[in-house]
């Protein structure tokens, strides 16, 4: 097969498409935008990566995280108060990701190694967010302060400094370059994620959500490969927070909400659970819808959102982008339908 | 793995998918001789009472302006963002109003988080901000305007009050953000200014529901009064609490907040009975402009349009102030605008003479102390021209026009 | 000393407080094992009926005891009909799905009711002890949810009903083979657990003003409790709400109310790490 005279365009050009198509977006959207929907075309890019953050973990590693915007908020947080105290961005960029991946790692260890899984993994997790969320909303007093940075309490942070070039606090990143610097880190995060899930890791991986104990009786630790995913979630959460922190110049509390994470979890459910296109799709299209509901006063937002998430739940529990993807081609293709793929998160670990 | 014409296929469906997203997104340019005047207020959300109240008369302000004749002989055309009580909406709205809808002034933020979130905002894309909320002082910025009272003018009024009325002991509860923080420390500093002290402070989140172990401490302590900064959905449970521990006719209750929501209409009046509260504006205010503007006011919004209180009359003297400062310059544009807003404007309004002092960018106003009887206000003193001596005391913008913070008061 | 049992009624009025609020869950979860995160809302419905039902002249005490479980109990068995029962044995999904549902909730009620804070206003007077004032009604509160315990411990255990109920849970085919309708069975539990929650909603309603998003500061309590818990509804709660009141309460007095939350839910995470399958899960098992 490797050595099939068609192998470029079997395996290669398939590969190759989605590349283009996302440079041809990354570079071309400038040209043809104004500057405030830039502007907005780099939040649905944060979104996005964080969908795929947890798009990863539960798609592709069963794991239900609840509190996802623990980590989303402890990046921005983060690179909040280190960019406050150290006056330019490398290293405060540097911590978003290692301690949202440190937290995530500790607390991972304190959950798959006390064989917890399925529903009370969502519940410590969501419980851990809910911690974080509390503490973090009543540190409004002056007290409370790292460094130069008040934490702020229900404040949050406001102006917290922007990107700029590594080590040169002079060169602060513009609108335009930090779009650059998130569409690119979402085609990174991407295409880094579509390889990941190509190497053994990420086949062990996705095995474990098959089947735990079958892959424990291969020989595989499954414990140390789902802490890793879990620990690779969080770190791009973080990434995901911190960018949101640079974009807005402020971070609050509200980042570690329940709202948050039911929002993730939303455009992860809607997008397709188990893609990787879909929870970006999920989150772009979601957020733009969020902004525009907000305009309008005739349907308040939590009503529709939480139509939309029990109508998907019951009718279409994997998502659009399967759904649609498996009728469209299913049309052009005239071919017979492939099996469905299982749904399968189960309740509880590893159901041999 | 072969490519057959369904991977083709699906590969090219997805990608084509993602290259469609941005479809919405190409900008639609829009033209418009109108001046435009973007409001950012909660009308949904916790605080959508004041919201809404502080929005309604801004709208009827607009009107009054636009039925005189426009502004510059143009009209005013009001674009109201809703911001759900969502900082990040706030900050998107911001940028929005500045970017996409070129807005010529901003008029918005209800708490102080919201208004530190909208400020930065706008002063990096230029567009000019009116903040008509009362709040705890201190803003020095060029490109923003805080119209309404701050605790110079107020809480220092109160205090005074309540040390010379009721008792040295005092005990603070306040909203736990950066309002509620800053007005703790104006009470203890006016407390000691006054001979008395602050017994203590406790803070909480806008959504405790639950005083019991507060209300006990507070009578560990025996204060003679307590003063209540409180904001969101607290007020009401807590001042409900406090009369059904039987404690509203023991302690005293002073408050910077009470009555500007409404929880006059849902309290009993055995739970408002005696509250102290200190504003530059409350609708009891006998002066002809006051009579007809709330008669004007009634005629539109209905008979039955809650007591206006002093922030829906804030919202209403920042749109008038701003109005002038346009008139006087003769354009929208932004520095020009600035400008004649700094070239000391006083008005005639409902709630007597105010005048845009230049140097802070803050009003001197009229202040009222009243205590509640039956459900009503009471005014029991009226202080004139108050100046907003706590922000002018560290902020000059004549002299430091690139001044940019707010100042923080440091009490020990 | 009258400091101390002062503190000492905030802390079992803390526990109370708990069991009230969780006890519908703990029958939804522990009898159905759906997790309902509409619970919170349940709660607000409730109290939102009985402020409704106040303000139309019903009495002070019917409003807030008959009221809230009657109107939320049928809101709950709509849902079930419409939406849970599809779902039964899915629990990430049920889980979905009512928070789905929550959100909706919380849209309706906003477009309904507004942003306003609404409330009932307190009936009962307060009480001296030596020096300190306290709520009668929080004595109140610890004695109607010790009823309440025991009423629905006498519902599931001594009519033929709880008898039902119980062994459609335990083996929902058996029952049927024996005749048992067992849909209607898993209606009336999801409207029970529905009317629990609505009645804990009534009963808080005069303490403090009811906003539509009230429900997301008891869901989160009500959650830790019901898994911390354990599987028996009724001994799972009791014992989760005494663990995590004693130690919430204790740290509040001790520093504040934040931080009192905070180490109630770490407590929380800690008991499910050392005991996953919740208090009963390993002691007290059996029991209802």
């Amino acid at each position: 097969m490797t050595n099939s005279p068609f192998r470029f365009r079997d395996r290669i050009v398939p590969q190759i498409i989605p590349v283009v198509v996302g440079g041809a977006l990354l570079f071309g959207l400038p040209q043809l935008l104004d500057l405030f929907t830039l502007l907005q075309v780099t939040l649905y890019a944060i979104m996005a990566i964080l969908a795929l953050s947890l798009g990863f973990i539960w798609g592709y590693g069963g794991i239900l995280c609840l509190g996802q915007s623990a980590f989303f908020g402890l990046g921005a947080y983060a690179y909040a108060i280190a960019a406050i105290n150290i006056g330019e961005s490398t290293i405060p960029f540097a911590l978003a990701l290692l301690l949202p991946a440190a937290l995530a790692a500790a607390f991972g260890y304190f959950m798959f190694y006390g064989r917890i899984s399925g529903v009370y993994v969502g519940v410590m997790t969501l419980t851990l967010a809910l911690i974080l969320f509390n503490v973090v909303n009543s540190t409004a007093g002056p007290e409370y302060h790292i460094g130069k940075a008040p934490i702020g309490g229900y404040n949050g942070l406001p102006n917290v400094p922007g990107l700029n070039l590594p080590f040169d606090p002079q060169a602060q990143l513009d609108p335009v370059a930090t779009y650059y610097l998130s569409g690119g880190l979402l085609l990174a995060v991407f295409f880094g994620l579509k390889w990941l899930l190509s190497t053994r890791f990420g086949r062990v991986v996705v095995a474990i959500r098959e089947n735990e104990r079958r892959v424990e009786f291969i020989g595989f630790d499954a414990r140390l490969h789902k802490l890793a995913a879990f620990t690779i979630g969080g770190a791009l959460a973080g990434l995901a927070g911190c960018l949101f922190c640079v974009w807005g110049n402020y971070t609050s509390p509200v980042i570690f909400s329940m709202i948050q994470s039911a929002q993730v979890i939303i455009w992860v459910m809607v997008g397709g659970v188990g893609t990787l296109l879909g929870p970006v799709l999920g989150a772009v299209a979601l957020s733009w819808l969020t902004a525009e509901v907000g305009m309008q006063q005739l349907f308040d937002a939590n009503l529709l959102f939480g139509a939309v998430l029990v109508v998907f739940v019951l009718f279409v529990p994997r998502g659009l982008l399967p759904m649609l993807t498996e009728r469209v081609w299913i049309r052009l293709a005239r071919s017979p339908p492939r099996a469905p793929l299982s749904h399968s998160v189960t309740a509880s670990g590893g159901s041999a | 793995m072969k490519l057959t014409r369904r991977d083709t296929l699906r590969s090219v469906a997805t990608a084509t998918l993602a290259a469609a997203l941005p479809m919405p997104f190409i900008a639609r340019a829009e033209a418009a001789s109108d001046i435009v005047l973007a409001s950012l207020y909660d009308l949904s959300g916790i605080n959508q009472e004041v919201g809404k109240g502080m929005f309604d008369t801004l709208s009827f302000a607009v009107d009054e302006i636009n039925e005189g004749g426009g502004l510059l002989g143009r009209k005013i055309r009001v674009i109201s963002y809703d911001m759900q009580g969502n900082l990040q909406l706030g900050s998107q709205y911001a940028q929005q109003a500045a970017l996409k809808d070129r807005a010529d002034v901003v008029h918005g933020g209800i708490t102080s988080a919201s208004r530190e979130v909208i400020r930065p905002v706008l002063d990096k894309y230029k567009t000019l901000y009116f903040y008509d909320t009362p709040y705890e002082g201190g803003v020095c910025d060029r490109n923003i305007f805080c119209v309404a009272c701050t605790p110079a003018q107020t809480v220092e009024k109160t205090i005074a009050y309540a040390t010379k009325n009721w008792g040295k002991k005092g005990y603070t509860l306040a909203a736990n953000y950066n309002y509620g923080q800053i007005t703790a420390d104006w009470v203890k500093k006016y407390a000691r200014d006054n001979g008395g002290e602050v017994l203590g402070t406790e803070f909480f989140p806008f959504d405790v529901t639950n005083f019991g172990s507060t209300l006990a401490k507070i009578q560990a302590a025996q204060p003679d009064w307590i003063i209540a900064v409180l904001v969101g959905g607290t007020p009401l449970a807590f001042y409900r609490q406090f009369a059904a521990a039987g404690l509203n006719s023991k302690i005293h209750i002073c408050s910077t907040t009470f009555g500007s929501s409404n929880e006059v209409s849902i309290l009993a009046a055995n739970e408002v009975e005696g509250i102290v509260v200190c504003y530059n504006y409350l609708e009891v205010i006998d002066n002809a402009k006051n009579r007809d503007f709330v008669t004007r006011f009634r005629a539109k919004f209905g008979a039955n349009y809650p007591p206006l209180a002093e922030l829906a009359m804030s919202s209403y003297q920042g749109i008038h102030l701003w109005a002038e400062g346009v008139r006087r310059a003769g354009t929208t544009e932004r520095m020009k605008v600035i400008e004649a807003l700094e070239s000391g404007i006083t008005l005639d309004m409902p709630s007597g003479k105010i005048y845009l002092d230049p140097a802070t960018h803050h009003v001197t106003q009229d202040v009222h102390l009243a205590v509640y009887h039956d459900k009503m206000p009471k005014i029991i003193e009226t202080f004139a021209q108050l100046p907003p001596s706590d922000t002018a005391a560290v902020c000059n913008l004549t002299k430091n026009p690139n001044d940019n913070q707010q100042y923080v008061i440091k009490v020990d | 000393m009258a400091y101390a049992t002062v503190v000492g009624i905030e802390i079992v009025y803390a526990i109370a407080t708990l069991v009230l609020v969780s006890l519908g869950l703990a029958i939804v979860f522990g009898m159905m094992r759906v997790i309902n995160l509409a619970h919170g809302e349940f709660l607000v419905m409730g109290g939102y009926s009985a402020t409704i039902a106040f303000h139309h002249g019903v009495n002070f005490w019917i409003a807030i005891i008959f009221v809230p479980p009657v109107a939320v109990g049928l809101i709950g068995l709509v849902i079930e009909r419409t939406i849970i029962r599809f779902l039964y044995g899915r629990m990430w999904e049920t889980m979905l799905a009512c928070w789905g549902l929550s959100l909706f909730l919380v849209g309706l009620m906003t477009m309904i009711f507004g942003g306003d804070t609404e409330g009932v206003p307190m009936r009962v007077p307060g009480i001296r002890i030596g020096a300190y004032q306290t709520s009668g009604y929080e004595l109140f509160v610890i004695a109607f949810s010790m009823l309440l315990v025991g009423a629905v411990w006498v519902l599931l255990r001594l009519t033929r009903l709880g008898l039902l109920a119980r062994a459609t849970m335990q083996n929902t085919a058996m029952a049927e083979a024996l005749g048992t309708n067992t849909d209607s069975v898993y209606a009336l539990t999801f409207a029970l657990g529905a009317g629990l929650a609505g009645l804990a909603g009534g009963i808080i309603a005069p303490l403090s003003g009811i906003v539509p998003t009230s429900g997301g500061s008891y869901i989160g309590q009500a959650f830790i409790t019901v898994l911390g818990g354990g599987a028996s509804a009724l001994t799972g709660v009791t014992s989760a709400s005494l663990l995590f009141g004693v130690v919430g309460q204790i740290a509040t007095f001790a520093s504040n109310a934040v931080l009192g939350s905070v180490a109630l839910l770490a407590a929380a995470v800690i008991l499910i790490r050392v005991l996953p399958d919740g208090i009963t899960g390993r002691y007290f098992q059996g029991n209802l």
